[in-house]
This record gives structure tokens, C-alpha cells and sequence, in this order.
């Protein structure tokens, strides 16, 4: 893995910080092309800084962070979008001042070979049917599937889904784990963050474990029943 | 003479068409100010300044180039829009991160030297501005005469809000504006240069006011203090309709600007503060302003 062959993401030393406090403290991981990698670990450990800073939407970060071979490190933003990385936030984001329509086709278009429009509403159809709704009139789930769905239009190959079950009903969770499967099958590379493990199983390749802003362990899914112990040690449940 | 409830009807509509007039100033200010507060959290109080520059530049291309009316109508707004972005880009993009305080008295020292500037080198009696041949004369509708420049300022301003309002609800660049005054930093990380749309967003509202001073000039004289005497009406304004509200700030221009004709009419000695009265009571009642969302 260290050669370089079919890493899409490297990253390395990053360290971030939020106004004067310093959340990263040299995380380092790789995703390679096709996975899907989870971040696991307690709250506040550094999960969404984490993505929020391979996205450069935090003040001050410093390290690595290299995407198909260009270090990003010192690029705006809408420049790290432009190379075909895509963000779901925490917090969906979802725009109140735009309907579901524009909702889903704001992001501009950065690359080709994203999905068209019409199969990102054949994987979300209650979404065409809502189309002209306003955006935060939406239920929980809704908005969230709304917040997978604008991103796969895009072209971007690495999308970053940020505790995309948070919140949600067993039947929803459920759906958007299929959902997840079905990206990785079409060559979406994910990078997960979760909170329910149960979940992260059923859908990753591999876990990285996250505390206090660094990288302290990694767990491949096929080991995942034997270091059971070992995990739920780490995310104290 | 015809009356309606005991006012001679020219004094009537006379003053109805004066507050028409004024809405429809009130109505391209305020949606300057709305646009620029959105996107860029900055409460621009230069907003008065640049007008009376758009003014000023159609009086200056007029006396010293011959250009006429039309002419500045299309090249006031690209100077003054022009000036707006040296400033957003040398000064006001310094100020996103901090409390709107500083942006407020940032823009009120900059149009306190703009005024300054033009007043020390145009004095303050004001220039004449002759109003456009094509615009000259009056129609008499029978229950009152109405000034054909007067009628076309209603007009434009109507297009103009229209066409804004169009730009911003109905087109993808609109989408994009609406979706930065939410959320700049996710739209950014989709890709798109929020910077630069800040800037322009300035570059647009500022342009806004020059386009009004420009038609201003035919109507009020050519003045280096006629935008800092209207810009104090246009902010109470912005806060009935509610910052932020596009839409909402062009219809309370216009409802505004009508009630002080009206006001004017009834009981001249309130036409002054009926406004302000207006904006204590919306502000007790709904502080969020008629069409402001949240509290």
C-alpha cells in the first residue's frame, strides 16, 4: 500500500484547528480507489474536522493531504472540489431558500462522468417527487438522501458522507446502506464518517480508528468480529 | 375642482405620484442594501454615496463630454460598480469575519469622504440636470398632470426590481447567491468561487444606486448630500421590509413611499416621520420586519 498503487486519498500529518483550538494532531490515512474507509471514534475526536479539512473549510490546517497525486494542502475550497472531491455534511446543508430541484443541481458539474440526473432520481424517486418542494420541507431522511443525492451529479469520484445515518429510522439507515453499495459498485470511492459500527460493517472495506485527532488504529472489515472487543474498547460502548 | 374626501384630487394624486416617485427610489436602494447584507453580512451605509456618484457621473459626462442622459443611464452604474469593487476587494473583504459594527462604520467614513470630496470640489446648492428631450412634456389624464420623465422613473425602477428579482429566484447564478447568503463556506466546497461572487454581488448592488442617481438627477438637483438625505429613509425601510428580503424590500419601497405621499395629503407635519412611526411599530410587532424570516 505504501508504493502509491490505487491510493485515490494520502493523507498525512494533517493538523487542523478551529479558532485557537487544535482539533487535528497528525492524522494519517489512505483510501485507496473503489473503497469505502470509515472513520470511527468518540464524539468530538476529530471525525468531521477531519473531513471538513481534506475539504479545506477550516481556518488553519497543516500537512498533507494529496488527491490523485496533487497535494491539496493550500488550495481553496472550491479548487479541492474542482479535483473531484465531493462533501455530504454533518449537517446536510440543505438550502431553505431553494427548492429540491435546486437543491440537487447547485453543485456545479466538476468533472465528467458523474451520474446523470435521471439515475440520481431512480435511486431517489420520492425525491423527483418532491422536486419542487422547498428544501428544509422535507423530513429528516428526505433531506439526506438530498445531501447524497446532489453530490453524485457532480463527477466528483471521492465523496465524503458525513454520519449520513445520524438521527434517522432503521428502515432509512437501511436504505441509504444499499445506497452506499450501489455508489461503490459504479466506482464511487467513500469515505465514511460514523458513529454506529453496526452499520459502518455492513457497507466498508476498512476502519480507521480515531481519537484525540489522530489515526490509532486500522481495522480491515473481514477482522472486524475478532477485534470486537478492541473496538468497543476504543469507542467506549 | 373634483374632490375625494375633501382633498382636491390633483393635490391627491399630485402627492400619491411624489410618493410613488420616492417608493420607487426607496425600492432600488433598499434592494442594493438587502443584496449586499445577504451575501456579504456588510450594512453598506456608502449605499447613499454611490447613488448621488451615479448622479454625479451623469451630471460630470453631460457638463464635460456632452454625453447625454442614456448614455450615463448605461455607464454611471459600470463606474460606480467599478469603484465597489476596489473597495470590497481593498477594504470591506477584510471585515466578513467580524461584527457588522465594523463594516457599518467602515462604509459610513467612506461615504463621508466620497460627500466630502464632491462637496469640497461641487459646493452643496446642487446642479440642475435637464430632463431628457425624449422624456420632456407631461400627459394631462384629466384628474391630474402627469410629467412623462416621472412616469418612466416608476417604470424603470419597476423593470429593474423585476428584472432582480427574476435574476436572483429564477436563474442557476441566482440559485447559487441564494444558496452563499445560507451557507458560503458549502457552496464554496462544491466548487464554486464565492469570492469573486461576493465582489461582483457589491460590483451589482452598488451599480443598483447608481443606476437611481442617474435617474435621479432629472428630478432632484444634481447634489453631493441627496443620497445621506435619502439613505436614513432607505434603512428604515430595509428594516420594515426585513434585511435580507429581496422582494420584500422593493414592495415596502413602494408601500412606503406611497404612505408618505398619502401622509403628505392628510396631515403634511407627519410626512417626515410617518415612516419612522411605521418602523417602530413593525419593529414592536414583528422584529424581523414584514417579510424577514426568523426572529
Amino acid at each position: 500500500m505504501r508504493d502509491g498503487a490505487g491510493i485515490l486519498l494520502s493523507v498525512e500529518g494533517l493538523e487542523a484547528w478551529y479558532g485557537e483550538s487544535h482539533i487535528l494532531h497528525g492524522m494519517k490515512f489512505d483510501v485507496r480507489d473503489g473503497e469505502v474507509v470509515t472513520l470511527l471514534g468518540r464524539n468530538g475526536a476529530g471525525k468531521s474536522t477531519t473531513m471538513r479539512s481534506i475539504m479545506g473549510m477550516v481556518a488553519k490546517r497543516k500537512g498533507s493531504v494529496v488527491y490523485e497525486g496533487t497535494e491539496t494542502i493550500g488550495l481553496s475550497s472550491n479548487r479541492i472540489a474542482r479535483l473531484g472531491i465531493a462533501l455530504c455534511p454533518e449537517e446536510r446543508g440543505i438550502f431553505a431558500s431553494l427548492n429540491v430541484r435546486e437543491n440537487m443541481v447547485l453543485p456545479p458539474v466538476v468533472r465528467p462522468g458523474g451520474l446523470p440526473l435521471s439515475e440520481v432520481y431512480d435511486l431517489f424517486p420520492r425525491l423527483a417527487e418532491r422536486a419542487g418542494s422547498q428544501g428544509t420541507k422535507l423530513s429528516g431522511g428526505e433531506q439526506q438522501m438530498l445531501a447524497i443525492a446532489r453530490i453524485l451529479r457532480t463527477g466528483a469520484k471521492l465523496l465524503l458522507l458525513d454520519e449520513p445515518t445520524e438521527g434517522l429510522a432503521p428502515v432509512i439507515v437501511q436504505h441509504i446502506g444499499n445506497i452506499i453499495r450501489q455508489l461503490k459498485e459504479r466506482g464511487f470511492t467513500i469515505l465514511l464518517v460514523e458513529q454506529n459500527f453496526h452499520f459502518a460493517a455492513t457497507v466498508a472495506d476498512r476502519h480507521y480508528v480515531v481519537e484525540h485527532g489522530h489515526v490509532i488504529d486500522m481495522i480491515p472489515n473481514a477482522d472486524l468480529q475478532a477485534n470486537m472487543g478492541k473496538l468497543k474498547g476504543y469507542l467506549g460502548v | 375642482m373634483m374632490t375625494l374626501f375633501g382633498i382636491p384630487t390633483a393635490a391627491l394624486f399630485g402627492q400619491l405620484l411624489l410618493g410613488l416617485i420616492n417608493g420607487a427610489f426607496y425600492a432600488m436602494l433598499s434592494l442594493g442594501l438587502a443584496l449586499i447584507f445577504g451575501l456579504l453580512n456588510i450594512i453598506n451605509f456608502s449605499h447613499g454615496a454611490q447613488y448621488m456618484m451615479g448622479a454625479f457621473i451623469a451630471w460630470l459626462s453631460l457638463t464635460y463630454l456632452g454625453a447625454n442622459y442614456w448614455v450615463a443611464l448605461a455607464v454611471a452604474p459600470v463606474v460606480v460598480a467599478v469603484f465597489g469593487i476596489i473597495l470590497e476587494r481593498t477594504m470591506l473583504s477584510r471585515l466578513y469575519k467580524l461584527d457588522h459594527l465594523y463594516g457599518l462604520l467602515l462604509t459610513f467614513g467612506l461615504a463621508l469622504i466620497i460627500e466630502g470630496f464632491f462637496r469640497q470640489l461641487y459646493g452643496i446648492s446642487g446642479m440642475p440636470y435637464a430632463v431628457p428631450k425624449e422624456l420632456a412634456g407631461g400627459w394631462n389624464l384629466g384628474f391630474m398632470y402627469l410629467p412623462i420623465y416621472r412616469a418612466w422613473v416608476v417604470v424603470a425602477s419597476l423593470l429593474l426590481c423585476l428584472g432582480t428579482w427574476l435574476l436572483i429566484e429564477k436563474t442557476k447564478l441566482g440559485a447559487y447567491l441564494r444558496a452563499a447568503t445560507e451557507n458560503p463556506a458549502l457552496v464554496q466546497a462544491f466548487g464554486i468561487n464565492v469570492p469573486v461572487m461576493i465582489t461582483l454581488t457589491y460590483g451589482f448592488g452598488v451599480a443598483l444606486a447608481a443606476f437611481a442617481g442617474v435617474l435621479a438627477a432629472p428630478i432632484y438637483s444634481v447634489n453631493p448630500l441627496m443620497g445621506s438625505n435619502l439613505i436614513i429613509t432607505v434603512f428604515a425601510v430595509v428594516v420594515i421590509g426585513g434585511m435580507g428580503s429581496i422582494m420584500g424590500s422593493v414592495l415596502t419601497g413602494f408601500m412606503l413611499g406611497l404612505l408618505e405621499g398619502l401622509t403628505k395629503v392628510i396631515y403634511p407635519e407627519a410626512a417626515s416621520t410617518v415612516i419612522f412611526m411605521v418602523m417602530v411599530i413593525v419593529l414592536l410587532i414583528k422584529p424581523a420586519g414584514l417579510f424577514g424570516k426568523g426572529a
